[in-house]
């Protein structure tokens, strides 16, 4: 269980050194309890302490760190069950399958097609992050072959595997790249454990029911391989959330650190070639804790719709998702094109910049920095004021960049035009309206 | 050790509210549990699909699998019949967008008797979708509740400033449910619940529309919100949030870029029809896995693939 604050103080040395950079033992240990730094900040623990601290302010769930350099990937370090409860931290990621059994044309049609999933959405790369390498039981050459063009995919791997040599075999090939390797079950556990702790990889650990999984990374625990993500993958859909909640549940909520681990949902197996059922079973499980969704062959239609919903589910409750300010040319704005400004809260910039590529006018969008607020709210804290907007004029150079002296405001803030006005001589200010979904109409008198 | 999860039903549950009547009639909510939780207890009832059908029947099918899906029906009561012939429907949303005054301004009358003669065609359950205008709307769902008296409709929806008129005429006079719309939070949507209890519509005829976003465009406060109210119900047994909640998916998903902008704009993208499918699938089953007791959508092989996704689940 958790210690106190003053429970881990009675442990502390009580120098009151502020080596640690806090101003007393107490509250460096009042940090330690909530989980804000890390005990060893503090040189001066007695070997007694440490010990006893060690374990209980370990975090219930472990972060995994997987793959190397740009495909380097932290899976897990999870702290509560909702995002509300205080935010999520690693968002879950994608792979998708390639198999021993599929012939090289195909391997690379799937390698090509994953690839082309690749853009950048509100700041965040948005691509497919695994490769997941299915063993089909045709002979470690075969796989050895398939896992050395999976090596060569610039994408982190995940080896499906649980035959020892073929898994050994492969690890051979792409071990360098730090890959999972997902095949431990009740019966290789021993052997497979050693095979992962000898490359130096993360071991995944499946079974036939959540019980078994438990027995297993029990035995695996015990036998000091705490590196290791959960397959949690079950026969059907239904049972695999039972195991996916179960897992996350039992970690958190009952604080059993045995469950700690990130897990593995393979899609592929519970949905096969089903894309539009692992769609909603992705969708599912990004809300319902899968660290990584295998699918078949991932879409780029589904991609879009899957990395948005990743996107606001892992967003901080506490941070708004922001864009860059700046000048958005939209549907081929030129300088001689209108002015709209808005703020840079995402989802403000969503539905405006979303109406005007629907009106297909020319509208160069003006974004300015609102610390990610809503129109409203960023004019009540100040952070959307004609003066703001006049230093993102000097800043931006906007009276050089763009010719048009049309500048759209929005309608929720038409009490700012005067001052506006008086803050941009030359500029004609406009009141527009006061919900996005009236811009489509309301453009068409301005281009 | 063996492993002993601990079981988390609940002692409270959400009120199980029937739609229709007759032999199709619905029942939703009733549950106990965090949805499709199953292994904590059973889920009392399945969660329920509606079909969005706009007044402006066929004309209003953007996509070619939706046309085919409804192929040869000339009006809304032909497609109504044929929504009757496809998988995984419980109830029929009449969307009424042809009544916005800012649009095609069809008259109150128009649109009831056009509910009317569906309710004639359907035994299915009648979920009325206003315009998004106060005044309009109010009087439609007053109109429609009193000319569909017996048929155990749902008005979406009543809100904050017509939350008395629509609750008086159609949660009271006429004996209908009322959906309580709020703007996608916990304490909007409470508020609303208890004021519609003071006017006197009973709790059990209330059903909550605690808002809408598509996956991608802030879709983290409806899931925060349905994560919360839940909580709330179910952990915490606050009555005045044990209402169904059902979610209208459809019109949100099919109004974003990805599944509006042409081929010819981003060929990269993919097929259109493609891409709108993934939004509503996406959507709907975040929905159902944040709480939805029904969703409403459009496209029927999203609507295929939520059906499956929610009988693999029960």
């Amino acid at each position: 269980m958790a210690l106190t604050g003053i429970q881990i103080f009675k442990l502390s040395p009580k120098k009151n050194c502020k080596e640690c950079g806090s101003p007393t033992c107490m509250a460096f240990c009042m940090k330690v309890a909530q989980g804000a730094v890390p005990m060893d900040k503090c040189p001066y623990w007695s070997e007694e302490a440490k010990a006893t601290l060690s374990e209980s302010t370990a975090p219930l769930m472990k972060t995994i760190e997987v793959g190397t350099g740009s495909n380097a990937h932290k899976l897990g370090g999870e702290t509560v069950l909702f995002r509300h409860e205080k935010t999520l931290v690693n968002r879950n990621l994608y792979a998708a399958t390639i198999c021993s059994c599929m012939d090289e044309a195909d391997i690379d049609a799937a390698i090509a097609s994953m690839k082309k999933i690749d853009y950048e959405r509100i700041g965040e790369r948005e691509y497919v992050e695994f490769l997941f390498v299915n063993y089909a039981g045709n002979g470690a050459d075969k796989y050895v072959a398939v896992v050395k063009k999976a090596a060569e995919a610039d994408r982190a791997i995940i080896l499906n595997c649980s035959d020892a040599e073929a898994a050994k075999a492969a690890l051979e090939v792409c071990k360098a790249g730090k890959p999972i390797l997902n095949g431990a079950n009740k019966d290789n556990a021993a052997e497979m454990s050693a095979i992962a702790t000898a490359a130096g990889v993360t071991l995944g650990v499946g079974g036939a029911s959540i019980e078994e999984i438990y027995d297993t990374v029990k035995a695996l625990e015990a036998a000091g391989n705490k590196n290791l993500v959960i397959d949690v993958t079950g026969a059907d859909a239904k049972e695999t959330l039972k195991n996916a909640v179960l897992v996350r549940r039992t970690n958190l909520k009952d604080q059993d650190r045995s469950m700690g681990y990130p897990s593995i949902v393979n899609l592929e197996k519970v949905a096969p070639g089903d894309l539009h059922m692992q769609t909603a079973l992705a969708a599912m499980f990004t809300l319902r804790y899968g660290s990584i969704i295998v699918m078949g062959a991932p879409t780029y239609a589904e991609a879009l719709a899957l990395y948005g919903l990743r996107q606001n589910i892992y967003t901080d409750p506490q941070k708004p998702m922001k864009v860059e300010p700046g000048i958005y040319a939209l549907n081929g704005a030129d300088e001689n094109s209108v002015c709209s400004l808005t703020v840079d809260f995402a989802l403000t910039y969503f539905l405006v910049s979303g109406e005007y590529e629907r009106s297909k006018a020319p509208v160069n969008l003006l974004i300015t920095d609102a610390s990610g607020m809503s129109v409203l709210t960023a004019w009540a804290a100040g952070k959307f004021s004609a003066g703001t907007i006049k230093k993102f004029f000097d800043e931006y150079d906007i009276e050089n960049k763009v010719k048009s002296r049309t500048l759209i405001i929005p309608g929720k803030v038409a009490v700012m035009k005067g001052e506006i006005e008086a803050k941009l001589p030359g500029w004609n200010v406009v009141v527009g309206p006061m919900e996005a979904v009236q811009l489509v109409k309301f453009i068409k008198d301005y281009v | 050790m063996a492993f002993n999860p601990k079981k988390q039903a609940f002692n409270a549950s959400i009120n199980a509210v029937t739609l229709g009547a007759g032999e199709k009639s619905t029942v939703i909510g009733g549950e106990n549990t965090l949805p499709f939780y199953t292994f904590d207890a059973p889920m009392a009832n399945s969660p329920k699909i509606a079909l969005e059908i706009s007044d402006d029947g066929m004309a209003s099918l953007q996509m070619p699998g939706m046309k085919a899906a409804f192929e040869g029906c000339a009006s809304v009561v032909d497609m109504v019949k044929k929504a009757e012939e496809l998988h995984g429907i419980s109830a029929i949303c009449l969307h009424f967008e042809g009544a916005d005054p800012n649009g095609e301004n069809k008259s109150v009358e128009e649109c009831v008797a056009l509910a009317k003669e569906v309710a004639e065609a359907t035994a299915l359950p009648i979920i009325i979708m206003g315009c998004k205008n106060i005044e309009k709307d109010a009087e439609i769902f007053n109109k429609c509740s009193e000319a569909l008296q017996g048929k155990n409709i749902v008005v979406l929806s009543a809100r904050e400033e017509d939350y008395k008129s629509v609750g008086a005429s159609a949660g009271m006079a006429y004996n209908q449910k009322v959906g309580a719309e709020s703007a996608v939070d916990i304490n909007l949507a409470k508020q609303l619940n208890v004021l519609l209890c003071q006017l006197g519509v009973p709790a059990q005829s209330i059903v909550m529309n605690l808002g809408s976003s598509c996956v991608g465009y802030g879709y983290e406060y409806l899931s925060s919100t349905l994560d919360r109210v839940k909580a709330a119900a179910l952990a915490q047994n606050d009555q005045q949030l044990q209402m169904p909640i059902v979610t209208p998916v459809s019109t949100e998903t099919w109004n974003v870029k990805e599944a509006m902008v042409s081929e010819e704009e981003v060929p990269e993208w993919g097929s259109l029809e493609e891409r709108g499918i993934e939004m509503e699938i996406a959507t709907a089953a975040a929905c159902l896995t944040g709480g939805s007791d029904l969703v409403i959508m459009k496209h029927p092989a999203a609507i295929e693939t939520i059906a499956k996704f929610i009988d693999s689940l029960m």
